[in-house]
């Protein structure tokens, strides 16, 4: 099986406070630490059992710049196969369908039984899966959080939904899925991979060579564009207790037990 | 400003709480708008939907066919893009169901899409000026939503307050007849329950709940204590059980359990909404996190700054001192 897993570098939320600039336009972007989107790790990790289990290559692809690279490098440590970097200036500002574009003419230029996005970035809205699926016209799944391969060219996948509750369906290939978290156990990656496929070439493409109009992606051919970041002026908020670290338990005690919480 | 469409979740005959959410939604992007509620389905529970729905939405489009007896989003995709008008602007609750319509439809309708949508602050023309979080909650975003090929978008459950109002006595306009035969290639085969867990934490009036500041398995034992000394149950946030760290029968969440506590304490994480959607009956929040800004002392009662691998021992170990003095 072909699959192409799109994936993205994204400030790392985990590692990062993440804060407004001093002109309270952007967020502040000196010194974050960049990783590789959660969600998107797993579908890594998914399509590489997959490829194991029935055959097959894994290709990562994903939209940017030079920077962006480290993370296809990271995820060929891992296993995949190949990488791609799609990257021109003709695709700055790109909304959700912009980048959902680029990735449909790259998907076109290959050969792909599966594509699988992860559910969400970090900075995203949970779309360009969806929107890639339907500008393809190949069947979707979002939530995705067990895959099976069937015979007769189908999968059986499972969304999570409302409960913890599963919602079982089969999809016929080719599709896209877009995968959430926790549906594997990805696998850890050692500076000795990253050594490994530190010098192995990832071919880039760009506007013309894929094929894609400039005016339908980028600044021009967004809908929806961002104005700005802000922190929102809160309502009452916690009441954070003070003093020292016995003083704030001899309070935390008092209020669990007025609240009932200590017997 | 264009017709304004709301989708109505729905579920054995009830309508979901979003669907009086997406009403007062339509309001705040057009004061003037009287926004049609379009419901799919299938039998006598749409019928009943479709009533239910007459006291809050002036119109209320129908869209029966057997089909679509499960919302099966490729069908119901296919349903809408033949009934919905061209330039609509259609709302969504951003659940499960949202998530995986949406995206897809707003390309079939050649519509602008935005997700996750928690404020409407301006209209000018046939632009929406949108606010979103991103970074996990950490910070707000404005964002420009041109409408004037249409629009799908995707709204936070418990967002848009619902606004009291007399009933209205809508009409039901059966549109079944436009869609047409369906036929999708993603076919529904069942839902799988979750099985119960070793604990049930909705049953619990104290939760110690940790995310990802547990930071490892071995960890959860730290909770755990606090929690017999309490007479409380572990729960968690998603992370810990995308980790493996603890069963999913123990996550709090829209995707896991809904929790009543009297007290809920809040160990080592952020506060997504995903998180605090399974929090109900207004617990005393006790929040306890090592950064400042998390977004969860925003909703919390009382909140520490402090890393819990150090804080819950030592909370631990006062309480059983105190209980010691006094035994």
């Amino acid at each position: 099986m072909e699959i192409l897993v799109c994936v993205r570098r994204v400030p790392d939320t985990s590692e990062n406070e993440i804060q407004l600039n001093a002109a309270g336009n952007d967020i502040e972007r000196d010194d974050l630490v960049y990783s590789v989107n959660e969600p998107d790790n797993y579908a890594v990790e998914e399509a590489l059992q997959i490829a194991a289990k029935v055959g097959g290559n894994v290709t990562v692809v994903t939209v940017g710049g030079e920077d962006d690279e480290e993370v296809l490098r990271r995820e060929m440590a891992m296993g995949a196969n190949q990488g791609a970097l799609i990257s021109d200036g003709a695709f700055n500002g790109s909304d959700g369908k912009g980048i959902a574009t680029v990735l449909k003419a790259f998907v076109q230029k290959g050969k792909y039984d599966l594509v699988l996005t992860g559910i969400q970035a970090e900075d995203g809205g949970a779309q360009v899966g969806g929107m890639l699926a339907a500008l393809l016209d190949y069947p979707f799944a979002s939530l995705v959080n067990s895959i099976s391969v069937l015979d007769g060219g189908k999968l059986k996948v499972s969304r999570e939904i409302e409960g913890g509750n599963k919602e079982m369906s089969e999809i016929d290939l080719p599709c896209v899925l877009s995968i959430q978290t926790g549906i594997n156990e990805p696998r850890y990656v050692g500076m000795r991979g990253i050594r490994q496929v530190a010098s192995v070439e990832i071919p880039t493409y760009n506007a013309s060579e894929l094929g894609v109009a400039p005016a339908t992606v980028g600044e021009a051919g967004s809908k929806v564009k961002r104005v700005d970041y802000f922190v929102p002026a809160l309502g009452k908020g916690a009441e954070m207790l003070q003093g020292d670290r016995e003083e704030i338990i001899a309070k935390l005690i008092e209020l669990m037990k007025a609240k009932g919480g200590m017997n | 400003m264009a017709r304004i469409f709301a989708y109505i979740v729905h579920k054995a005959g009830v309508v979901d709480d979003s669907a009086a959410e997406l009403a007062a939604a339509a309001k705040k992007i057009d004061s003037a708008a009287s926004p049609v509620a379009i419901v799919t389905g299938w039998g006598a529970e749409l019928d009943v939907v479709c009533e239910s729905l007459r006291a809050s939405y002036g119109e209320v489009w129908k869209v029966a066919n057997e089909a679509l007896s499960y919302p099966n989003a490729e069908l119901v995709r296919q349903a809408l893009v033949k009934v919905l008008p061209s330039g609509s602007v259609v709302l969504v609750p951003h659940a499960h169901f949202g998530m995986d319509l949406s995206p897809g439809l707003s390309i079939k309708l050649n519509a602008a899409f935005v997700s996750d949508v928690l404020g409407v602050e301006g209209v000018e023309g046939a632009s929406l000026k949108l606010v979103r979080q991103e970074f996990g909650g950490q910070v707000s975003a404005h964002v420009r939503c041109d409408t004037s090929s249409g629009a799908v978008l995707n709204l936070r459950p418990g967002a848009f307050k619902p606004q009291e109002s007399a009933p209205i006595n809508g009409v039901i306009v059966d549109k079944s007849a436009e869609i047409g035969a369906l036929s999708a290639k993603r076919r529904y085969l069942e839902t799988v329950v979750a099985e119960a867990g070793d604990v049930d934490i909705t049953k619990h009036a104290v939760l110690v709940s940790v995310g990802r500041g547990i930071q490892e398995k071995d960890n959860i034992a730290i909770a755990q204590e606090l929690a017999e000394m309490l007479g409380a149950a572990v729960s968690c946030s998603r992370p810990v059980v995308d980790a493996k760290w603890l069963p999913k029968s123990r996550q709090v969440g829209s995707s896991g359990q809904t929790v009543k506590p009297k007290i809920y304490m809040a160990c080592g994480m952020s506060g997504s909404f995903q998180h605090l959607a399974g929090i109900k009956g207004n617990p005393f929040i006790i929040a306890i996190n090592k950064n400042p800004k998390a977004p969860i002392f925003q909703v919390a009662d009382v909140g520490i700054v402090a890393d819990i691998l150090e804080f819950l021992p030592e909370l631990t170990s006062k309480i059983r001192e105190t209980r010691q003095v006094s035994a």
